[in-house]
């Protein structure tokens, strides 16, 4: 399975650290907001990864967090709004051995670029998704997304939004894909676990980021995330544990009638451990996950960390092992018989 | 050739230089496959050709309608032809509404071959006929020949384990049998195509096919229905060499897999499905063992999107659509223009606006080309003019792209798309190489710089990820010059557009100096592009041929306009641009050279005729005079 183009073999390069990934660009996000501690997670876990810088690609589409490929050392291409998916497939379609990463927001990723994002996820294209989930347009100074919440008053909705909100997990499943997760920009080892995990993905991995915008959405998610909430307001999700939360993971979601998920207590009410329902990230059923997605935030805990993974081959493995069947198959022809093919007469 | 014919000696043998052909029928007649066939066998035969498929943009439009009339003219001859006709000499109808749209262009005194079968009332009344018209006069100009196609095909099948309804729609297969008899055609290139066709999967349709396709040929020969046969010897005036006939968008294509032989490259191409663009997406799809790579996107962003994905990994992204999904692919083709990417995108003109008229042609997106985006956004455009010249277009949009790291227009239209004519197959040895160039790598620990340009070109360097020390950072933000860095320096964005406009008014140092058909000074001259070419020669020719100081011209490039145009324009008194459209071209000539062209200008969805351009350029002439 050749690809289309090859990447020159690496040469025996020194390990690299966390700052060989910084670019020479001076950073233009606005002091305090979210996306350094994105930057400074992914950095620090590609040196973990010991990511080759030449054969790392990472592509954004517009918005505040598309501008960031330009503080990466790596190849970098920031193109147009909401197309950064369709253009890393293709990219990826061309050289199946580069890294393909794609920074998106939420305006970015599911306004605009909806549809190609579904349809990466779709097909299983073997790039990472890192969606900066703000609940807010920053770049364009502060309207609504498709993430706010219902209600929002922002500048282009002075009477609050009217829209209901996507929520980019629950629409990540429901396309069909085979790896996905959330994290917070400010868990930096649980985001780097997070994005460890997404590189080691064969297909699309769709990592959610609930990141803070402190100038036009400050607070978006410290009714979860702050420090003294954290705990009973986040449930981790890990493979092979129960779903317990809480400071003494005293606490569990149970699913009343099988689908309404609700908090319990354990050893309250007679609930034991093994009455809490053991997390599959696994399982090729997404009912759980996608019940799990569908809680709501100011109810019950938030789940973070890996919803889903399955094992699928993907989109560029399947392109190019047509190719690979069409040049065994037809192996000769070469471009004069191509030219030649059908009916032909010769005129002296 | 006459195996079966006995009856075939006793008519009398005429020969002509040349015969026009139009079928016509409802949308699921099988038209199209049924002039395919004529076309394929005459080709197969030694004529010079050229045909017109003009049908309905429905699949099935409601049976029996005028607007569900499928018809395909062809025109084949021993003479050098440039146009499938303006008129027919034969119109088979297939029932009244086909009669109906196209008897009035049958030439008087032609061949109508009618199907009774559909002369019933209500097939009439569907076609808005009061009375039946073979019995009001109003055919009496032409030469009538009836047949019951349901009837006579129903009879040949009689023994066939077909249903009515399988049955009926062979009836193609007997008028085709009728023509080939009548113009001592070969079957056998229509049976084996049957074959092909059918053969393995439906062999009891393939034999019914081949049974009608024979009784139709006996049937003209033994009822004795014409009088004269007809032969059109073989073209002599072709230029030695291999040929087959070949559509527009499958010369387009193999322009495209011969670019892609010549640099070396392979070729991803992103597309959406448009007619009448969707047959490169089909065709390529079957060439992944001549490195092309094929991509049915989500919708036309996302094709053009993966194609400048595709490119900046250092393959060679095209993008095939129509007009709608030009519209659609503009943001992304200036995110190339910025970011100095190859990239081709073959536009298929349509009608439109809008919708507009999908299966028929127009030229009317040659501003939308050249200016179709936000700001001064230079873009390389090249169109191809024949069926056979768009392998030459696709082969120059390729080069241009590579060696000048552009995004290239390659225009193409309904008309070249769909129409054939005899093509000579290039000598691939022969073909030129098209260098590339990517930028090395490097491990000296110095900094790459995206935009240090070649001096010749002002192209930028290709640098393909993967390649270690060349990491970098591209996109759509304005750059500084030679770095790359993102810059909003006034003074550099001024540099900017100036360099990107004067690399690609630059490619004309590229581009060989148009040769005139005919004189490079005289009274008219007859510019034209894209599929206008035909017409235009056929009618030049003629006032040549009467001594006429009347000259043509064909671009090939349209941006940046090849070096010698300026100096040909005003060679002439008096300049015409013929172009379905409302003068696009024109208006580009006015406003570059300052000169008095005048636009002639057709929208109907339908090429123009010879004698309309004649007519025109007679017109012109006696302007002069007076």
């Amino acid at each position: 399975m050749s690809p289309l183009t090859e990447s020159t073999p690496p040469a025996a390069n020194p390990p690299l650290s966390k700052k060989d990934y910084k670019s020479d660009q001076e950073v233009r996000w606005c002091p305090g907001c979210g996306d350094y501690a994105i930057l400074n997670s992914v950095q620090a876990t590609f040196a973990k990864l010991q990511k080759q810088l030449h054969e790392t690609v990472i592509i954004s589409g517009i918005g505040c967090s598309s501008r960031f490929p330009y503080y990466m050392e790596t190849y970098g291409f920031h193109t147009i709004h909401g197309r950064a998916p369709a253009i890393a497939t293709g990219t990826k379609i061309a050289n199946p051995a580069l890294d393909v990463w794609v920074v998106t927001g939420d305006g970015d990723a599911l306004s605009i670029g909806g549809n190609h994002f579904i349809h990466a996820i779709r097909r299983n294209v073997g790039i990472k998704i890192l969606l900066f989930n703000n609940r807010i347009y920053g770049l364009t100074k502060g309207q609504y997304s498709p993430t706010s919440e219902q209600g929002k008053v922002t500048k282009s909705t002075p009477y609050g939004s009217v829209d209901y909100p996507f929520d980019p997990i629950r629409l990540a499943i429901g396309a069909g894909a085979t790896f996905v997760a959330r994290s917070v920009d400010i868990f930096a080892p649980h985001l780097e676990h997070v994005l460890e995990r997404a590189a080691a993905h064969r297909g699309t991995a769709m990592v959610e980021i609930y990141q803070n915008c402190n100038i036009f959405n400050d607070g978006a998610w410290k009714h979860f995330t702050d420090k003294d909430v954290r705990d009973d307001r986040v449930l981790h999700l890990e493979h092979g544990k129960p779903l317990l939360f809480g400071k003494d993971k005293r606490k569990g979601i149970r699913f009343r009638d099988g689908f309404h998920p609700e908090i319990v207590t354990l050893g309250e009410d007679g609930v034991r451990e093994q009455d809490i329902p053991v997390y599959d990230e696994k399982d090729p059923s997404p009912t759980l996950a996608m019940a799990l997605a569908s809680m709501d935030e100011h109810k019950l805990p938030v789940p973070i960390g890996v919803f889903r993974v399955q094992d699928k081959p993907t989109f560029e493995e399947g392109v190019q092992a047509q190719v690979a069947q069409a040049r065994t198959k037809k192996a000769k022809e070469t471009l004069q018989d191509l030219l030649n093919a059908g009916e032909t007469w010769d005129v002296a | 050739m006459d195996q079966q014919g006995s009856k075939a000696r006793d008519a009398a043998l005429q020969d002509l230089e040349q015969v026009v052909i139009r079928f016509a029928g409802d949308s699921g007649d099988g038209m199209q496959l049924t002039g395919n066939e004529f076309t394929r066998t005459t080709a197969i035969m030694g004529n010079d050709l050229a045909t017109f498929p003009d049908f309905p943009a429905e699949i099935r439009a409601p049976a029996g309608t005028l607007p569900g009339v499928s018809a395909f003219q062809l025109r084949f001859a021993s003479v050098d032809i440039h146009t499938p006709g303006d008129t027919p000499d034969v119109l088979v109808a297939m029932n009244p509404a086909a009669l109906k749209v196209h008897i009035g262009e049958l030439r008087p005194g032609g061949l109508l071959i009618l199907n009774t079968a559909k002369f019933r009332e209500t097939e009439l009344k569907k076609a808005r006929y009061e009375s039946d018209p073979r019995q009001d006069g109003s055919l009496d100009a032409y030469r009538l020949v009836e047949v019951d196609l349901e009837q006579v095909t129903r009879e040949a099948l009689k023994d066939a384990p077909l249903d009515a309804k399988a049955k009926d729609r062979c009836k193609n297969m007997f008028a085709l049998g009728i023509l080939y008899w009548l113009y001592h055609r070969d079957l056998e290139p229509t049976l084996r195509f049957i074959d092909e066709l059918f053969g393995r999967k439906k062999p009891e349709i393939a034999d019914a096919n081949k049974v009608v396709l024979r009784a139709g040929y006996n049937y003209a020969d033994i009822t004795g229905l014409f009088q004269t046969t007809f032969r059109v010897p073989r073209a002599t005036f072709m230029a030695p060499g291999r040929y087959r006939n070949i559509m527009g968008n499958q010369a387009l294509c193999l322009g495209l897999v011969a670019a892609a032989k010549q640099s070396g490259l392979p070729i991803l191409l992103g597309s959406y499905p448009i007619t009448p663009a969707s047959d490169i997406l089909h065709q390529l799809s079957g060439y992944k063992h001549h490195d092309i790579v094929t991509f049915q996107a989500e919708d036309e962003i996302a094709a053009v999107c993966a194609a400048i994905g595709a490119s900046y990994a250092g393959v060679l992204g095209v993008t095939s659509t129509s007009g709608p999904g030009v519209a659609l692919k503009s943001e992304a083709i200036n995110l190339a223009v910025m970011t100095e990417l190859p990239l081709v995108i073959v536009d298929v003109q349509r009608g439109g606006p809008s919708t507009g008229l999908p299966t028929k042609t127009e030229q009317a997106d040659l501003l939308q080309a050249m200016f179709g985006r936000n700001s001064d956004s230079p873009v390389p455009i090249v169109c191809a003019t024949t069926p056979g010249d768009a392998f030459d277009a696709a082969f120059e949009a390729a080069r241009i792209a590579i060696e000048y790291m552009t995004p290239v227009f390659l225009l193409s239209d309904g008309y070249i798309a769909n129409s054939s004519e005899p093509w000579r197959i290039p000598d691939v040895s022969k073909l030129p190489k098209i260098p590339v160039r990517f930028a090395p790598a490097r491990n000296d620990g110095s900094k790459f710089l995206p935009y240090e340009r070649d001096p010749r070109t002002l192209a930028r360097p290709w640098a393909k990820p993967g390649t270690p020390g060349l990491m970098h950072r591209i996109g759509g933000i304005e750059k500084q010059d030679v770095t790359g860095n993102i810059s909003y320096d006034p003074k550099n964005h001024e540099h900017m557009v100036h360099t990107r406009a004067g690399k690609v008014a630059g490619i004309a140092k590229t581009i060989a100096p148009l040769q005139p058909l005919g004189a490079a000074t005289g009274d008219v001259l007859v510019l034209g592009w894209g599929s206008t070419r035909g017409s235009i020669t056929a009618a030049v020719l003629r006032h040549q041929k009467q001594g006429r100081k009347v000259s043509a011209v064909f671009l090939r490039h349209l941006n940046p306009f090849a070096p010698n145009l300026g100096e040909l324009l005003r060679g002439f008194r008096k300049v015409i641009v013929p172009e379905m459209n409302l003068g696009q071209l024109c208006m580009l000539l006015r406003a570059r050279f300052l000169v008095d062209a005048e636009a002639f200008t057709k929208v109907q969805g339908r090429p123009f005729t010879t004698e309309e351009i004649e007519q025109k350029i007679q017109s012109a002439l006696e302007g002069l005079k007076a």
